[in-house]
């Protein structure tokens, strides 16, 4: 998994309530079979004037002057700064990926779904949950203030600002290590593959009906 | 041993241990695949080397882009060439691995999650996941289903466990029976409408009380599906004679003494008397009115005699803003009655309702009359081809189509339009489907929430009225 350690740069402000996946990456373009190719289609109904398709780059789409991403203040943007309920609606881990590929490394917001927070944690995209009226705040310091840049330092779980202020957050300590060393999640479990395969077999015994399709 | 809810009996009797990150290793009886979710999986274990760690707990069934059309031509009936692609690439792996699968020319194949059910695959006390949110629907039986994203796929693949920490305890306690015309659907959007699609954020819901055991295993289904839109990875309702009854005899439920062995530890899938709940809901059934979503969240629905809500009236400017851009997006004034919206298309379909009871009841309101002249479209897509086969045997097909509705093949269809089906911008659909968000059905397309029963009266009348007064 891509780790993740300190990112700095641009705050994008996203001020809508309960993002939900179809809009972070719309179900026309779940039809890959890869896990890239994402990016250019996070947003779309948003980012575009028009209706996209799968191919169509954005060089010929007509884009939405609106849509906050869109600005020219926002642009290489590397951290989204987003309200209650991010990524809630499906499961699709197709939203990560396109956020990853369109370039940020970080989402801020006062609370996530649960599917896509897990989902966040699997591909070294940090979610960072902050009190609401910190997430005013922030909110209210990026409007204002043109290039406003952040530092997210993951070791010293803290964001650190231009003026030198820094808001501190929780994560739990193992999430943090395996962002960090960005450790592959299938073999740390099969680390534990005897104790998995001898509970499996303690299963058969009690439970043999699931085992006899 | 103290008093334990359901969940903390399933979820410990599969606890495999705790990871050296505090996680827990939860062993997975039953995975379910469809091709959207998948291929990455698949591609990540062969990228790495890895097997199933065991074959027999996947089951397979293409369901989300399939057309609804031209199913006798099977794979050449996509049109689509990277939707096919996907669908050949679910045939290919399960193949290699050795998975079973019910494919595009399978009666068998349908929704995900009505198929599971419908086989006996779903059994209580099972672990289930798949790489699809509407996976909390297999609740139904007691059995813990969640869905997950494809990392988690592939995990599950390689070590048949899917690591995480445990939820909250949520009791959702339902009180009453459901009136005339009023469904399931009609109770869990007004649960969601009270407590909100982050309502139950970091829980599994436990739905109990004399309004759930008075449900059919259909309804119960329609029920604990929408469990993630009120933001719950999982819901969940004990198992009693209902579900045993409908799981006897099904092709993969256990048979002779296993079915007695099962059945007895069944039957101990309840929550105990004293078990303590993090949280909790009551709703009254018995008071009920058709419900009717009128906005781009399921949390944003209203009664069938209400109207759109006044964002001047909502509790701050935040919330104020959001209503009015839902209002916005649907093309709707504040204030403005629900009987009073017309509609353009209706879909009765998707893994929340398609099942047999959910076309009896439609076809009921819908038999001797017609599609009003309005409606460009009224699909039904049954969950899967044996709902469908059952539904032509019960002569629903004929009402359908007498009446003008399209008669179509099984599968996900315009309950998210990766196939063929879907609104074209600004069209307005009822749909019995589970998402409102903006462009779910298509883009720009406009989707209201509703029961099967209600998405036939609209398509009767070609705007919203409350079914019961056409009862």
């Amino acid at each position: 998994m891509r780790s993740f350690e300190r990112v700095t740069g641009i705050v994008a402000p996203l001020d809508r309530l309960n993002v939900d996946t179809d809009q972070i990456i719309p179900k026309q373009f779940l039809k890959s079979i890869k896990r890239t190719g994402f990016g250019d289609n996070l947003f779309d109904a948003w980012r575009f004037a028009d209706e996209g398709a799968i191919g169509k780059t954005p060089n010929e789409r007509r884009l939405n002057p609106d849509f906050v991403l869109n600005q020219s203040r926002y642009q290489d943007a590397r951290i989204l700064l987003a309200r209650r309920n991010f990524g809630c609606g499906s499961s699709r881990e197709h939203a990560v990926w396109s956020l990853l590929e369109f370039g940020f490394r970080c989402v801020i917001a006062p609370s996530f779904a649960d599917i896509f927070l897990s989902n966040c944690f699997k591909n070294g995209l940090l979610p960072i949950v902050l009190e609401e009226e910190v997430i005013d705040e922030l909110f209210e310091m990026v409007n204002a203030c043109t290039g406003f840049e952040v530092n997210v330092d993951l070791p010293a779980q803290a964001i650190l600002l231009p003026a030198g202020e820094r808001f501190e957050f929780a994560i739990d300590p193992f999430k943090k290590r395996t962002l960090i060393e960005g450790l592959d999640d299938i073999d740390l479990t099969l680390d534990y593959r005897e104790e998995i395969a001898a509970f499996e077999s303690r299963h058969r015994q009690r439970m043999p009906w699931i085992f006899i399709n | 041993m103290s008093a334990q809810t359901l969940y903390d009996k399933i979820w410990d009797a599969h606890a495999v241990g705790t990871r050296a990150d505090g996680q827990t290793m939860l062993y997975i009886d039953l995975q379910l695949l469809h091709e959207v979710t998948s291929p990455q999986a698949f591609a990540g274990l062969a990228l790495h080397g890895r097997g199933l760690w065991r074959v027999a707990a996947n089951l397979a069934t293409p369901d989300h882009n399939v057309p609804t059309e031209n199913r006798e031509l099977g794979l050449a009936g996509i049109e689509d060439a990277v939707a096919k692609q996907q669908v050949v690439t679910l045939d290919d792996n399960c193949r290699r691995y050795g998975i079973t699968q019910f494919d595009i020319l399978d009666p068998r194949q349908g929704i995900v999650h009505v198929v599971g059910p419908e086989q006996g695959a779903t059994q209580p006390g099972m672990t289930i996941v798949c790489g699809d949110s509407h996976t909390s629907t297999h609740g139904a039986f007691a059995a813990l289903a969640q869905g997950i994203g494809t990392s988690d796929v592939e995990h599950v693949m390689a070590t048949q466990c899917l690591v995480q920490s445990k939820a909250e305890n949520m009791r959702v306690a339902v009180d009453g029976a459901l009136t005339e015309g009023v469904y399931a659907k009609d109770l869990i959007l007004a649960i969601i409408g009270a407590i909100g699609t982050a309502g139950a954020t970091g829980h599994t819901i436990e739905y109990m009380g004399s309004g759930v055991l008075e449900l059919s295993m259909e309804a119960r289904m329609t029920l604990c599906n929408m469990s993630i839109e009120a933001g719950a990875r999982a819901g969940l309702v004990a198992v009693d004679d209902t579900t045993l009854e409908y799981l006897h005899g099904r092709p993969r439920a256990p048979q002779g003494e296993l079915w007695d062995l099962a059945h007895d530890y069944w039957l101990t899938l309840h929550s105990d008397d004293d078990a303590e709940f993090a949280s909790g809901f009551q709703i009254d059934a018995a008071t009920l009115i058709p419900q009717v979503t009128w906005g781009t969240s399921p949390e944003l629905v209203v009664g069938i005699d209400s109207a759109t809500p006044n964002p001047d009236d909502a509790p701050d400017p935040a919330q104020g803003q959001s209503l009015q851009l839902a209002l916005d997006y649907m093309g709707l004034a504040a204030d403005q009655p629900m009987v009073e919206i017309g509609l353009d298309r209706i879909f009765i379909g998707s893994c929340t309702n398609a099942r047999i009871e959910d076309l009896r009841a439609a076809a009921n309101v819908v038999r001797g009359r017609k599609v009003a002249k309005r409606i460009k479209q009224a699909l039904v897509v049954p969950g899967s081809g044996l709902v469908k086969a059952q539904a032509e045997a019960e002569g629903l097909a004929d009402v359908f189509l007498e009446a003008g509705f399209e008669w179509r093949a099984a599968g996900c269809s315009m309950c998210l339009a990766m196939n063929p089906d879907r609104l074209q911008p600004e069209e307005r659909c009822a749909s019995t489907s589970n998402r409102n968000f903006e462009g779910r059905q298509g883009h720009g397309g406009r989707t209201h929430l509703v029961s099967p029963v209600m998405a036939a009266a609209a398509a009767i009348q070609g705007r919203f009225v409350d079914v019961r007064s056409l009862l």
